[in-house]
């Protein structure tokens, strides 16, 4: 993933620190029913911060390809919450009644039906023409992909890593 | 030269009329009446006093001309002997102004049509260049006749050509990319903008003081008057040449937003330099004072746009009864908010930009379909015809105006333009680069220093100058027009191919899909919460402040009703579907099905879940046979109910004909529900019903006649003894009781079903809890702003005689 300065490191590790109460850990995270650590160590921290760097000026046409895979497949884990390398519609519903679960007037048919229209138009995009009788799985990587073309990840994913001062902000 | 071809004929027809239109317009002036004639203004309130009874309009002078005549007639008329009453007169000077207006418009749209007609030349040529020269014909015509062409009266340039156009850009403006780009929009505006201005000012003063020019009366703050003048970069050039050539977006942002916001800029510049010219000295105090009045002119003009905005949005919310005047409000606001910031010398352009976007998501959450569209269609429309008049009248005060043409000053105006704009670009941009993340490439400050165009309003700024602050003032209008002229033929012509050469990225066609939706929004979640946990005030952090609090506190007192809570990706989602519907209705329903549309159905994603939900619920074999039963009864007592019509019963039972009508879109409904099943993107029931019942219904729209009993169709019995008004229709949501009716016997048959899919019931009333989000949805299509009064639940939505 390329490389980060130390200062950026040390930076990182301050508010390591200020999060996680000057544990060597990060404990108390959302429990997830399969799959979520509930706990991180600063490797991890760092590892997950990391995908979040703005892409660089010098970096050549592979690179870039790389670096931006990279990030998709963040992306693509965070959808994907069991890990089977594609992501089923029930994912699918349950990432858009998490997106619009702020409103509490809204009801679970809403957004189910955006999540079909939308599981429906990635199935279009990905394999095009489908009888009545072929059955879609899910979405995978590289469909995942394909969905993305349109959108700029490189420069939306990103955190201003320069100018980052630990404030003291914790929950 | 006739007919060539059938494709020639019209683009060779079109040219001869278009110049006959022109001759016209330059006969026109001809026809004023003789000096004789003219009455002075002192005089008019007697000539008026005095004046036939019937004769009385308001207009000024030319009622008095036109009176003087008739009293000249009538009172000679007396003595001598009568003339013969005139069955038919000429009274030019009565409709003067506003025939020669609308001629001169005629004359601009004329012209967008002709070069629309001859395809060939405005692929080469910019329509703006066509139009300069189409203004220069006009003027040399004008000229030639002998009368004196009209020029661009700076007033009327700013007051009724330019707030169009900008309240266009305004009312559209691209929001995400302007905010995400808004502080190197704002350097390049303001620093880029005053760089331009010193720069070529001050070096104007030196080329002044060469001896042998003869210019050197010209002082310094005159020059640098001159260099705040052209300087600006002018929306409405860079809006016609950029809107051809398709540039990425980033890049149109860039040039446009600058182009935008350096009013504020120019306004305090000129006005600064206008009154240092009376001063025998500057001070330190008056310079302070100038930077101070830079941040009140624009926040200023921000702020009073704001106020406007806010309350357009506010009217916009009480107008669900009066739609027809719901476009009015959003232009007037707008325009009030223009004026009003011109009439404190704050800068118009920034409040009128201010008022359109802040008022744009409240208004177009309140009003109905047919004023969105009206306002989209009227906004195009007027700033269109606004930049072509602007444009022919640049080429007729050319042709109008008194030149005076120096060399040396124009031909080092336009070098030092020029010079000082790319310097300027290339300093600002490796200024700005150290703090983007998306890096502006050589080929984007290529693009970006080249896209400077000068226009209008920099001739429009130094016309107003007066002769006796700066006698100089035909040279700085010749050189003006010299370099307008230039930026927009020479780069205007030229950026096409350049940017084709370069290669530079262009706008992508790509649809908003809803997938991208989802993603984007995700993205920005997670990007604000990362945000937050690297404890870093970010672009995220504050974007989702402010859309906390537009959630919490504005969204409840600018919205009307239920769309207030209306999430974003929720009304994104119904946006799409409103589209896919229209498409499928346009394309012939029944007919065709668009190939845009695949042909994944929820089969395909979802195969345990979706046949259930569509078939009836299974029924028991004797409900079965009691429901084929009461079909059947029924359909034979309506065909005898026919057989006995006679003559004297002629007046139609409506109920009678809705029946047949209802049969016969059942049976076509039916066919067109298996092809949409499988081709519609197909939510759960709510949802669904409005849109195919759109679709099925659009398809076949004189079948169905308002306050007729069709609400009745789920259930087998009609009465007709009993009409169901419409409120009654309301019951039927539980779809669980029919009516009460005498004549049937199935009362108690309660027939649970799912009436989703079913085809010829009226779908429109959907059952339970998202009823008034969607309802309310409907309302707003459905709102006619017709006579008929405001369609209320229970009607179809499509209204008689649409």
């Amino acid at each position: 993933m390329g490389s980060i300065t130390l200062e950026q490191i040390e930076h990182l590790h301050r508010r390591f620190k200020q999060i996680s109460g000057d544990q060597p850990t990060i404990r108390n995270l959302r429990q997830a029913p399969d799959g979520l650590a509930d706990e991180i160590n600063f490797e991890d921290f760092l590892t997950i911060m990391s995908y979040f760097r703005p892409i660089e000026m010098n970096m050549d046409e592979e690179q870039l390809d790389h670096f931006r895979k990279e990030k998709l497949k963040f992306l693509f884990h965070m959808y994907d919450s069991d890990n089977d390398g594609k992501i089923t519609l029930q994912e699918y519903r349950k990432v858009v009644e998490e997106l619009l679960s702020r409103n509490p007037h809204l009801e679970k048919e809403s957004a189910r039906s955006i999540a079909d229209g939308a599981m429906m138009e990635a199935a279009s995009i990905c394999v095009g023409q489908m009888e009545p009788d072929q059955v879609y799985e899910g979405i995978t990587f590289e469909d995942f992909l394909k969905v993305w073309q349109g959108i700029d990840i490189d420069t939306k994913m990103h955190v201003r890593f320069l100018n980052m001062e630990p404030i003291a902000h914790c929950h | 030269m006739q007919a060539k071809g059938s494709r020639g004929a019209p683009s060779l027809g079109a040219l001869p009329f278009l110049f006959i239109v022109a001759v016209l317009l330059g006969l026109l002036p001809c026809l004023q009446p003789n000096p004789m004639l003219v009455s002075e203004a002192p005089h008019y309130p007697a000539v008026i006093s005095g004046s036939e009874p019937g004769d009385v309009t308001a207009a000024p002078l030319d009622v008095s001309q036109a009176i003087r005549p008739l009293t000249n007639h009538t009172s000679p008329g007396h003595a001598k002997s009568r003339k013969a009453f005139p069955v038919l007169g000429i009274d030019y000077t009565h409709v003067r102004i506003p025939f020669e207006i609308s001629l001169w418009i005629l004359l601009a749209c004329l012209m967008k049509l002709g070069f629309h007609v001859i395809p060939s030349v405005s692929n080469i040529v910019p329509e703006s260049c066509l139009l300069i020269v189409v203004g220069l014909l006009v003027g040399g015509l004008i000229k030639g006749v002998g009368e004196s062409p009209p020029i661009l009266k700076s007033d009327i340039f700013f007051l009724f050509l330019l707030p169009p156009i900008i309240l266009d850009a305004g009312y559209f403006l691209p929001l995400r990319q302007f905010t995400e780009n808004l502080g190197t929009i704002l350097i390049f505006a303001v620093v880029g903008t005053l760089w331009n201005a010193f720069f070529l000012g001050g070096l104007m003063y030196a080329v002044c003081q060469i001896s042998g020019t003869g210019l050197d009366h010209i002082g310094l703050l005159a020059n640098l008057l001159f260099g705040s003048i052209i300087s600006a970069v002018d929306p409405v050039a860079v809006l016609a040449v950029f809107e051809e050539i398709h540039i990425n977006e980033l890049l149109h942002i860039l040039v446009f937003g600058e182009s935008l916001l350096n009013d504020a800029v120019t306004v305090v510049l000129y006005h600064l330099f206008e009154e240092f010219a009376n001063f025998e000295q500057v001070t330190v105090t008056d310079i302070i004072l100038g930077f101070l009045s830079f941040f009140v002119v624009s926040l200023g003009g921000v702020f009073v746009g704001v106020i406007y905005g806010v309350i357009a949005a506010f009217t916009s919310r009480f107008t669900s009864h009066i739609r027809v005047i719901e476009p009015l409000f959003v232009f007037l606001y707008s325009y009030m908010a223009y004026l009003s910031a011109e009439l404190f010398h704050l800068s118009g352009i920034m409040a009128l930009i201010a008022s359109g976007v802040v008022m744009r998501p409240y208004v177009e959450a309140n009003i109905s379909h047919k004023s969105h569209t009206t306002i989209k269609y009227f906004l195009k429309m007027w700033s269109s015809v606004s930049e072509t008049l602007i444009f022919i009248f640049l080429g007729v005060s050319t042709v109008a105006g008194r030149h005076y043409w120096n060399w040396t000053f124009i031909i080092s105006t336009l070098i030092f333009c020029l010079i000082a704009r790319v310097l300027g670009v290339l300093g600002l941009t490796w200024f700005i680069n150290r703090f983007r993340i998306v890096k502006l490439t050589p080929k984007d400050q290529f693009i970006i220093a080249y896209g400077g165009l000068r226009g209008a309003i920099a001739f429009s700024l130094g016309y107003l100058l007066d002769y006796e602050h700066f006698g100089m003032r035909d040279m700085f209008l010749t050189a003006i027009i010299t370099v307008i002229f230039f930026t927009v033929f020479v780069q205007g012509m030229t950026i096409r191919p350049l940017v084709d050469l370069l290669a530079v990225k262009k706008k992508q066609e790509t649809k908003r899909s809803i997938n991208e939706e989802i993603h984007t929004q995700f993205l920005d979640h997670l990007l604000t919460g990362i945000e937050d946990i690297c404890g870093h005030y970010g672009h995220h952090h504050w974007k989702d402040k402010l859309n906390r609090f537009n959630k919490k506190y504005v969204k409840k007192c600018l919205i009307a009703g239920e769309r207030s809570k209306e999430p974003q990706l929720i009304a994104f989602y119904h946006k799409m579907e409103m589209k896919q519907a229209i498409e499928l209705v346009e394309s012939g329903g029944l007919g065709k099905i668009p190939s845009a549309i695949s042909t994944v159905s929820m089969q395909n994603i979802n195969p345990k879940a979706l046949p259930v939900k569509r078939i009836l619920p299974a029924l028991s074999k004797d409900k079965e046979e009691e429901i084929r039963k009461i079909l059947r009864n029924n359909l034979q007592k309506t065909r005898q109910r026919l057989r006995s019509y006679n003559r004297h019963t002629l007046v139609a039972d409506p109920y009678e004909e809705a029946w047949n009508q209802m049969l016969l879109r059942r049976q076509k409904a039916l066919q067109l529900e298996h092809k949409m099943n499988n081709y519609l993107t197909v939510p759960a029931h709510k949802l669904d019903s409005p849109t195919m019942s759109r679709a099925r219904i659009g398809s076949d729209p004189q079948a169905y006649e308002p306050k007729s009993d069709s609400g009745n169709l789920p259930i087998i019995t009609i009465d007709p003894a009993s009409p169901q008004t419409p409120e009654s229709v309301e019951d039927l949501k539980g779809m669980s009781r029919l009516p009460p009716s005498p004549e049937e016997d199935e009362e108690g048959l309660v027939m649970r079903v799912k009436e989703s899919s079913s085809p010829g019931t009226d779908d429109v009333f959907t059952p339970g809890a998202g009823d008034s989000p969607s309802n309310q949805r409907m309302m707003r299509c459905l709102s006619d702003p017709g006579p008929q009064p405001e369609p209320e639940e229970g009607e179809p939505f499509i209204p008689k005689g649409q």
